[in-house]
Parts: C-alpha cells; sequence; structure tokens
C-alpha cells in the first residue's frame, strides 16, 4: 500500500511547540510548509480527539496561523479605513472587544483569504490569518494599504496560538485566567492574565463549531510549553487530550466551515461560496466589490452543497462529481467520514440546478460511479445552552 | 508486535502467507499504524485476478485512502467480508482476522523475491529513521 510521503523535514517550519508535540509522540505532517501535528496515538487518534472537543475539550497549537496588526493610524479612522478597504464585512460594525469572520477579495472578487478581523482598540485592528497564505496575505495588505494612514504590524510569529474546544472549554480555561468567561460572547474577546501572563488576548472563537476559546501567548518555547501543560492539568478532570489537524478538518468539515484552497480560493468567488451573509456591499468601495455586484447580477453558475453518501465509499477532496448519466457536474471540496453523524459527508460545488435538498448527485470514487444527496449543512451545529447566571440552576 | 517468520514482505507494506499453491494477503502493523484508524475497505470481488504491483483494492483511514498492491499475480478465491462492518480489526489484528485476501498464485515462485521478516524490520527501521531526521 501506500506508505505516504514522509519527506524530510528539515525544511518545514515549525511552532514553538513542535519539540513537545514530538515529545508526546504525535504524528507529524506538511501542512502548508509547517511541521505540524495531525493526531497523537497518546490520544487516542483522530476519532478520540475529535469526540472529546464535541463532548468534552481538546487543545490545538494553532500558532502556524498568522496575525497582521493594523493601526497607527495619524488621523482616527485610518486603520478601520484599512480595513474596510481590504475585507468584505463591514468592520466599521465592531465594538471593542468584537471579532468578526470575513475575507480579503481580489478584484475579481475571488478569495485572496479568509480571515478574523479582531476590533482591539479604538482604531486598532487584528486580523488572523490562515498559515499557508501568512506572506501571500501580508504583501496583499501591505501592497493594497500604500499611501493609506495606518501602519502594518506582522505578529506572526510573536504569538503560540492554542485552541481550546468543547463544551468544558470555558471550565478549563477559568481556572487559568481573572477574565470572567461568561462575559464573553460568541466572537468576542477580551485581554486579562492567563497562566500568570498578563495582557492576554482571549477570543471566544475556534474552527470546530463548538464553544471554546483561542489564546494568544508569547512565543518562546518555556512559556508556550508552560501554558500548554497548564491547560493540560486545568483539564485533566475533564478529559482534555491534544488534537491535531486531522480532527481539526473533521470538526470544522462537520460544522460547514471552509478551508483555504477547497471551499474558498482565487477561483472561487463569495457568492458561490455561499459566504454572502459575510459580504456587505452596502458598507462602500472595497477590493472586489466592483466584480461582486457585476457577478450577483450574472447569476451563479455553481454553488457549495453539502453532500452525503448514500451507496458504500467515501467522497474526497477533488473527487469529480457527475450526474446519472455519468456526466462530470462538479468537484468535491472537502469530504470526509464523519466522526460525529457516522456517515461520509462532503462538500462540493454543483450546478444551481442540482442544489436541493435530495437531489442525487454521484462521486466518481476510484472509476465507480457512487451516489450521494445533497443535505442541509452545517451537517452538525452543536446545541447551545443559556450562559449559567447568578442563581441560576443550569441542568448538565 | 513482531513480524511472522512465515510470512514475506512486500516494500509496499504488504505481508503474503503462502500455504502450496494458495496465499493469505493483508497489511503490515507498521501500514495500518501509519494510516491510522481504518474506516473503509474495498476488496474485489472472488474470481478476479490480482497482478503484482497493481492495485487490487484500498483501505481508508478518516484523513486517507491508501491503495493495496498486489505484492503476488493470481486469482481472488476469498475477500475478508468481515472487513465491511468492522474495518477497525486491520488496526487491533493486521496480521491476522485483518486479512484482506486469498489468491490461487499464478506462480508461486514469484514470491521469493520479496523480503523476508528480518529484511522487512530492517527496512522500516530506515524508514523511521528517515521520518525523524
Amino acid at each position: 500500500m501506500d506508505s505516504g510521503n514522509s519527506p524530510a523535514n528539515s525544511g518545514l517550519r515549525k511552532t514553538a511547540l513542535n519539540a513537545l508535540h514530538k515529545r508526546l509522540g504525535a504524528k507529524m505532517v506538511n501542512f502548508g510548509g509547517w511541521d505540524m501535528p495531525v493526531e497523537y496515538p497518546c490520544s487516542g487518534n483522530l476519532m478520540c480527539e475529535h469526540r472529546a472537543v464535541r463532548g468534552g475539550v481538546g487543545v490545538f497549537d494553532v500558532s502556524h496561523m498568522g496575525d497582521i496588526r493594523i493601526h497607527g493610524a495619524k488621523k482616527a479612522g485610518g486603520a478601520l479605513a484599512a480595513v474596510q478597504h481590504l475585507t468584505m464585512n463591514d468592520a466599521s460594525k465592531l465594538a471593542i472587544g468584537q471579532a468578526q469572520y470575513s475575507a480579503m477579495l481580489y478584484p475579481n472578487g475571488t478569495f485572496v483569504d479568509d480571515v478574523i478581523v479582531h476590533r482591539l482598540g479604538e482604531d486598532d485592528y487584528l486580523l488572523v490569518i490562515n498559515a499557508g497564505t501568512r506572506e501571500k496575505d501580508i504583501s496583499w495588505v501591505r501592497e493594497n494599504t500604500k499611501g493609506m494612514d495606518c501602519q502594518v504590524e506582522d505578529l506572526s510569529d510573536a504569538y503560540t496560538q492554542l485552541a481550546i474546544q468543547g463544551p468544558r472549554a470555558a471550565e478549563v480555561l477559568q481556572k487559568l485566567t481573572d477574565a470572567k468567561l461568561e462575559t464573553i460572547k460568541n466572537y468576542w474577546f477580551t485581554h486579562g492574565t492567563v497562566c500568570g501572563l498578563p495582557n492576554t488576548l482571549i477570543a471566544r472563537t475556534g474552527y470546530t463549531g463548538e464553544d471554546g476559546f483561542e489564546i494568544y501567548v508569547p512565543s518562546d518555547v518555556v512559556t508556550s510549553e508552560r501554558v500548554w501543560n497548564e491547560v493540560f492539568a486545568a483539564g485533566k478532570e475533564f478529559g482534555i487530550v491534544a488534537c491535531g489537524l486531522g480532527a481539526r478538518n473533521t470538526l470544522r468539515l462537520e460544522s460547514k466551515m471552509a478551508l483555504y484552497e477547497h471551499e474558498i480560493s482565487d477561483k472561487i468567488n463569495v457568492w458561490e461560496a455561499g459566504l454572502d451573509r459575510y459580504c456587505h456591499l452596502e458598507k462602500g468601495e472595497f477590493i472586489g466589490r466592483e466584480a461582486l455586484v457585476r457577478l450577483k447580477a450574472e447569476g451563479l453558475r455553481r454553488a457549495l452543497v453539502g453532500l452525503e453518501m448514500v451507496e458504500r465509499g467515501i467522497a474526497r477532496d477533488g473527487y469529480r462529481c457527475l450526474d446519472e448519466s455519468g456526466n462530470e457536474i462538479g468537484v468535491v471540496t472537502s469530504g470526509s467520514p464523519s466522526p460525529t453523524l457516522g456517515k461520509n459527508i462532503a462538500l462540493a460545488y454543483v450546478p444551481p440546478a442540482m442544489t436541493g435538498l435530495g437531489t442525487a448527485v454521484f462521486v466518481e470514487i476510484r472509476g465507480q460511479k457512487v451516489k450521494a444527496v445533497v443535505v442541509g449543512t452545517p451537517f452538525y451545529k452543536r446545541v447551545r445552552t443559556p450562559r449559567a447566571q447568578p442563581g441560576m440552576a443550569v441542568p448538565r | 508486535m513482531g513480524y511472522p517468520t512465515q510470512f514475506k514482505y512486500s516494500k509496499d507494506h504488504e505481508w503474503i502467507d503462502v500455504k502450496g499453491a494458495v496465499a493469505t494477503v493483508g497489511i503490515t502493523d507498521y501500514a495500518q499504524h501509519e494510516l491510522g484508524d481504518v474506516v473503509f475497505v474495498e476488496l474485489p470481488k472472488v474470481g478476479a485476478k490480482v497482478t503484482t504491483g497493481k492495485t487490487f483494492g484500498s483501505v481508508e483511514s478518516v484523513k486517507a485512502v491508501s491503495e493495496i498492491y498486489a505484492p503476488a499475480s493470481g486469482e481472488v478465491t476469498e475477500a475478508n467480508g468481515a472487513l465491511v462492518q468492522k474495518p477497525e480489526v486491520i488496526n487491533t489484528d493486521p496480521h491476522t482476522a485483518g486479512w484482506l485476501i486469498k489468491i490461487k498464485l499464478a506462480n508461486p515462485a514469484e514470491v521469493g523475491a520479496l523480503m523476508d521478516a528480518a529484511a522487512y524490520e530492517a527496512f522500516i527501521a530506515e524508514k523511521q529513521k528517515e521520518a525523524s531526521a
């Protein structure tokens, strides 16, 4: 059988926790030029990691992601103007301490990258970007803010970013911080002392579809390992496990969250990707807006749908979608078994006429036509329980 | 887990257990470990012909598909149907209950060219060294 690629990994970039992952016996993989853990045998591997996040709590090292700070304008509003020009969502709607999912687009309305925009201060923004597009994004931001009133700072190497995700994540993190986590709503953030580190960014964000937090601590090895170990100690009673990129992918797929180069790319536009709700044409000018207006008028040529396999087989990234007669009608962007659902699921681009729920779409798997149906997404939605108020009895 | 000395091994991490003109084929412990938890197996039908070095099926984990290559040529006499319901047996018992197919060998002498257990263990030790370089 294929033994898979085991390239000499001396050329790969490493996060501060790289040695720690290896000491834990993690299986490593090259992700976008980074030497990252894909799964941990000590966690019981992917399935166990996935289930831990859905039912308890798991921790991910996501330090490979990048961070761009836009601030330092001479006149108030300079940084906001830059962010508004670069991104499709309306950053002017953000309160200090609030974040939004957004994207940077090319002039033709396709994706440079997706991004989470955090409003740190009056006119101070942090863009968290993907690992594989770090350099491209930073160049893009610098190029497109030339002559604008703001400073662009690449803080990507400054942070070790840990994602603590799952229904018990808040309980774990609360043990380690003075910040009152119950006051932080989803997609909001604060700064507090975490593991003794003052002014640490604590964001209620994540890529799993569960409740959770991302914390940004200094990226030196000693601090990074200390924080990881303290998170583990705090999470022990909840069965916390280390989680790798394998589980990260199955979790985000079940929650229908886009992955760059799959659901979004420089060949796919905002409307096709179904990200309309994060695109605010009415906010005014931004890169890609003109093209989007035109594309909206032209109508969709393809749309992103969820698929569930009904015949035996696993649809995977890049597999062709066919109609009943075997004609190619689209492509799978991401596909995998769903640990939570016990089914094989996928996201795919198909013609608008085939996006109705229950439509049969065939996936070509090693030369065979295997039947799937269009289903609603997200495939999985977490149950949101009301956050406990003092004096309120909350059933477990 | 040791590597049974009566098996022969291919560079693609398959094992073959020859008994006269009939052989059982599976993937090795090294292979199942690299793959992770197996969730899906695709095997040929009885009567199908397999050819040395060509794929005859696939073993899938959550995150990857791995083609399986025939270590010898022949005709499939049995496919391990238990793996349809319980593919995870490949992880727990790759050398015994996790067998994939049985074949009637077209050319039993072919098997001689494969590695014995000691050679295979040396082969994977080399791979593990490369991977941690």
